[in-house]
């Protein structure tokens, strides 16, 4: 905000500033800054009078009120009694969550205690607009009304919120208010304001927002303590280096406001200590070292210079485009964003390294060629009989990966849904996803139209996604799409048996899940009616981390892919429950007990599901290709078409080799290539004393090598395998 | 460059076709548009090349990942 003042730029110091508090308006007329006391410019100058710069933000800007967005409708009421500051804080904060939220007040206005200030420093106008914020975003107000401890409100509503100063202690039982939730003794029941501390109106409203968060947990049955450390009020961690800085006075207000030029010299002397939230929570950013404000302000002056540096590919490279670090910005500066950008112009100078997203890129092709892709309308007849319409309402898009880790679930869950629908139509194939995550905007472009072509031919039905990364391309670049999450549609239609849990268990969110609330919603309603018991982590739903699969960047970074992994792994001992396949592929090959949630609803109970190994790379081909032919034969009594002549060879592979090939990423119809390539033309080395042949073959850019024996069966055993970009000859 | 493993660990291979031993001689390995002569085991009779899979891993990934930063 500061920095923005400093620019002379009023309407972004107020987008800044109302982007942390409700009320702007009035907070920034009325704010008693207690931050003051911690501000590291006291003994250089004297403290930054934050208040007057919040004053002049909203006062010289010239920004539009804000747009509120309001969640869907909820079904839970909550009443708010008493209509002071926190109390609205509250109220408009659940009222956008989608509560039903009715607000009581004995006076005839809004804004208790806000009325004592005097004209000038809060002018009425002001705050009579700013309270009919709460109108606006569907508070059902009732002044005058007295809620006595027999109003039948009591009953009827599913939580309530005291915000009504000392007299709250009328209700008896406010006594005790547990600090950190604003609980108290009546599980309901929450209370703050200045009940708990002297008048404060920027305290009202952190007690608001945050008795609101405990409303909103308490409501969806989750923990109330979980992951609430730093919030309101606490001692930063930060360390700012103050050595030296020249002091400088406190610019005072010539008359009794502040001048555009006094506030921006006052404004000039914040230090503007450093935040570093986001290199904090993010392993790629602690790798190099770095923030993002000097990345981005790198990347946009000088990207030419930046992408010839050394090692600088890798960086751009390496970000998982997740969005966390724009989450826990105060400012909201996202990495992912321009870090795309970036590497979509690194593929249009052709500076884009081959090696980096060439295996995803490869395994897309794999998904949206012959072996996977296809499109369909639900099969006549069968269970659920679909209705004899030319086209489907629905079709189901599982997704790449979950085809790929567990095509017995992704059968399931087709039939589900066509016992639900009837007419659900499949469409296999791979959203495009690692193309966007590539910058190959041609790739992307292409795999669009192809999607677009079969959509059209199947009808347009609406298309009901189960992964979330399909979800979020499908949200971004399918606008006129209609499409469902699975996760909502099971939670709305699905079946849910007990099902045995030892221990509470962790839910981790897909990071492309974080701003899609309904989604992560759904996930734990479903786990909850199973029977589990649901512990957040400290970091979930739009504080979610990456499991290192986004941006590719497993692919370009493995060590800080592997710590970012890690760090997630590490941050509970519980079981993971995720609804990803790939989070829950990378979790389990670093042995973190995690499981899929399809696993809850379709696994059997015989096996601990959660021990069950990551399906490696080639399985992963092996298991699209043979979900397509018996889904085709199955339900659609077609046969895939002919084989090519290497798919014929058959591998042995021993653990050792299958691990060594699975790390190198060295697909089985890698390998088969290599053979049938060696054994069809004779071009092969031997070796007498292992009697060992080795063979290289370069399919497209990648040369592969393999040392193998031929056995008696016809098949061959495989002893290693290697490759290597550098091409044979000039 | 020149050479980066040691041949006589892989002196038992031969060329299966022209059924002679692989023999030391220079070979050309290019990448991006850059190009080095390199001592590598070939068969003196087809040309076909023995790349040993320690100098895949090693000096050809090193050489790969500096021409692409580059
Ligand atoms: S950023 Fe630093 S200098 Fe500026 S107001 Fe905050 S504590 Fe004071
Ligand atoms: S990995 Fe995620 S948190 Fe880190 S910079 Fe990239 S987008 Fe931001
Ligand atoms: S980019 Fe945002 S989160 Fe990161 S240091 Fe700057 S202000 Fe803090
Ligand atoms: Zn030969």
């Amino acid at each position: 905000m500061t920095l923005a003042i400093v620019a002379g730029d009023f309407s972004g110091a107020h987008k800044v500033f109302r982007k942390s508090v409700p009320f702007p308006e009035i907070i920034a007329r009325t704010c008693d800054q207690p931050c003051q006391a911690k501000c590291n410019r006291e003994t250089l100058g004297g403290v930054i009078r934050v208040a007057d710069l919040e004053r002049a933000s909203v006062e010289f800007s010239t920004e539009p009120p804000q747009k509120i967005t309001i969640l869907p409708k909820k079904k839970s009421r909550v009443a708010i009694i008493g209509g002071g500051l926190s109390g609205l804080t509250a109220a408009f904060d659940l009222a956008r969550k989608g509560y039903q939220v009715d607000l009581f007040e004995e006076q005839n206005q809004l804004g208790g205690r806000l009325w004592d200030f005097s004209e000038e420093q809060l002018p009425r106008e002001i705050l009579e607009r700013e309270t009919k914020l709460i109108a606006q975003v569907g508070v059902k107000i009732h002044l005058n009304e007295r809620v006595e401890p027999t109003h039948p409100i009591w009953d009827e509503a599913d939580a309530i919120y005291l915000g009504i100063g000392k007299s709250a202690s009328v209700y008896s039982f406010p006594q005790s208010v547990t600090p950190t939730t604003f609980q108290t003794s009546q599980p309901k029941v929450f209370a703050g304001g200045s009940l708990l501390h002297p008048y404060s109106s920027i305290l009202s409203v952190s007690d608001g927002c945050r008795a609101a968060i405990s409303i909103d947990r308490f409501l969806q049955k989750v923990s109330l303590t979980a992951s609430r450390i730093n919030e309101g009020a606490y001692e930063t961690r930060l360390y700012t280096n103050l050595a030296g800085l020249a002091s400088v006075e406190t610019i005072l207000p010539r008359q009794i406001r502040y001048t555009k030029e006094e506030v921006q010299a006052e404004a000039k002397r914040c230090i503007q200590c450093e935040c570093m939230e986001c290199v904090k929570s993010c392993e790629y950013l602690k790798h190099y070292g770095g923030y993002p404000k000097k990345y981005v302000r790198e990347i946009y002056n000088n990207m030419s210079m930046l992408v010839r540096a050394r090692t600088s590919n890798n960086f751009i490279n390496s970000c998982a485009l997740c969005g966390l670090c724009g989450e826990v910005c105060p400012t909201d500066l996202n990495m992912g964003q321009p870090i795309k950008e970036t590497r979509e112009k690194m593929v249009e100078t052709s500076r884009m390294p081959a090696s980096a997203h060439d295996f995803a890129l490869r395994d897309m092709a794999f998904s949206n060629g012959e072996k996977f892709a296809m499109a369909k309308n639900a099969p006549i007849g069968g269970r659920g009989e679909a209705m004899l319409r030319p086209y489907n309402e629905f079709v189901y898009f599982p997704g790449c990966q979950l085809s790929g880790s567990s095509p017995d679930y992704t059968e399931k869950a087709y039939s589900f849904l066509r016992d639900t629908f009837y007419d659900v139509g499949l469409m296999l194939r791979c959203c495009g996803a690692p193309a966007d995550w590539a910058g190959r905007k041609d790739l992307f472009a292409q795999s669009q139209a192809e999607f677009r072509a079969e959509h059209e031919k199947l009808g347009k039905p609406k298309v009901i996604l189960t992964c979330s990364s399909c979800y979020q391309v499908f949200q971004q670049y399918y606008p006129d799409v209609e499409i469902l999450s699975f996760w909502d549609v099971y939670d709305q239609h699905g079946q849910f048996p007990k099902r045995e849990f030892f221990a509470p268990v962790a839910i981790h969110d897909p990071c492309s899940t974080r701003y899609e609330s309904h989604i992560q919603d759904s996930v734990r309603s479903i786990l909850t009616r199973m029977g589990g018991e649901i512990q957040e982590l400290e970091l979930s739903r739009e504080k979610t981390e990456c499991c290192s699969f986004g941006g590719a960047m497993w692919l370009a970074n493995k060590p800080v892919a592997e710590k970012a992994v890690q760090r997630r792994i590490n941050e509970s001992p519980l079981d993971y429950v995720t609804y990803c396949a790939m989070c829950r592929n990378f979790f389990a090959k670093r042995g973190k007990r995690a499981t899929h949630i399809f696993d809850y609803i379709f696994g059997g109970t015989e096996a601990d599901l959660a021990l069950v190994p990551a399906v490696g790379f080639s399985q992963n081909h092996e298991n699209r290709a043979r979900l397509k032919e018996k889904l085709l034969r199955e339900l659609w009594s077609e046969t895939m078409p002919e084989q090519a002549a290497f798919e014929s060879i058959r591998l042995t592979l021993p653990d050792d080799v299958q691990k060594q090939v699975e790390d190198r990423l060295i697909l089985v119809e890698d390998m088969q290539k290599v053979i049938e390539h060696a054994e069809r033309t004779g071009k092969r080395m031997f070796n007498k004393s292992t009697q060992h042949y080795l063979a290289y073959f370069k399919p497209a850019s990648v040369t592969y090598w393999v040392e193998y024996t031929s056995q008696a069966d016809g098949s061959f055993l495989v002893h290693k395998a290697y490759s290597h970009r550098m091409e044979i000859g000039k | 460059m020149t050479q980066y493993f040691d041949p006589t660990k892989y002196e038992g291979w031969v060329c299966a076709d022209c059924n002679v031993p692989m023999q030391l001689g220079k070979v050309d390995i290019s990448y991006l548009g850059n190009s080095f002569p390199v001592d590598l085991l070939k068969c003196p009779n087809c040309g076909l090349v023995l790349i040993p899979e320690e100098m895949a891993l090693g000096k050809m990934a090193e050489v790969e990942k500096a021409l692409e930063d580059k």
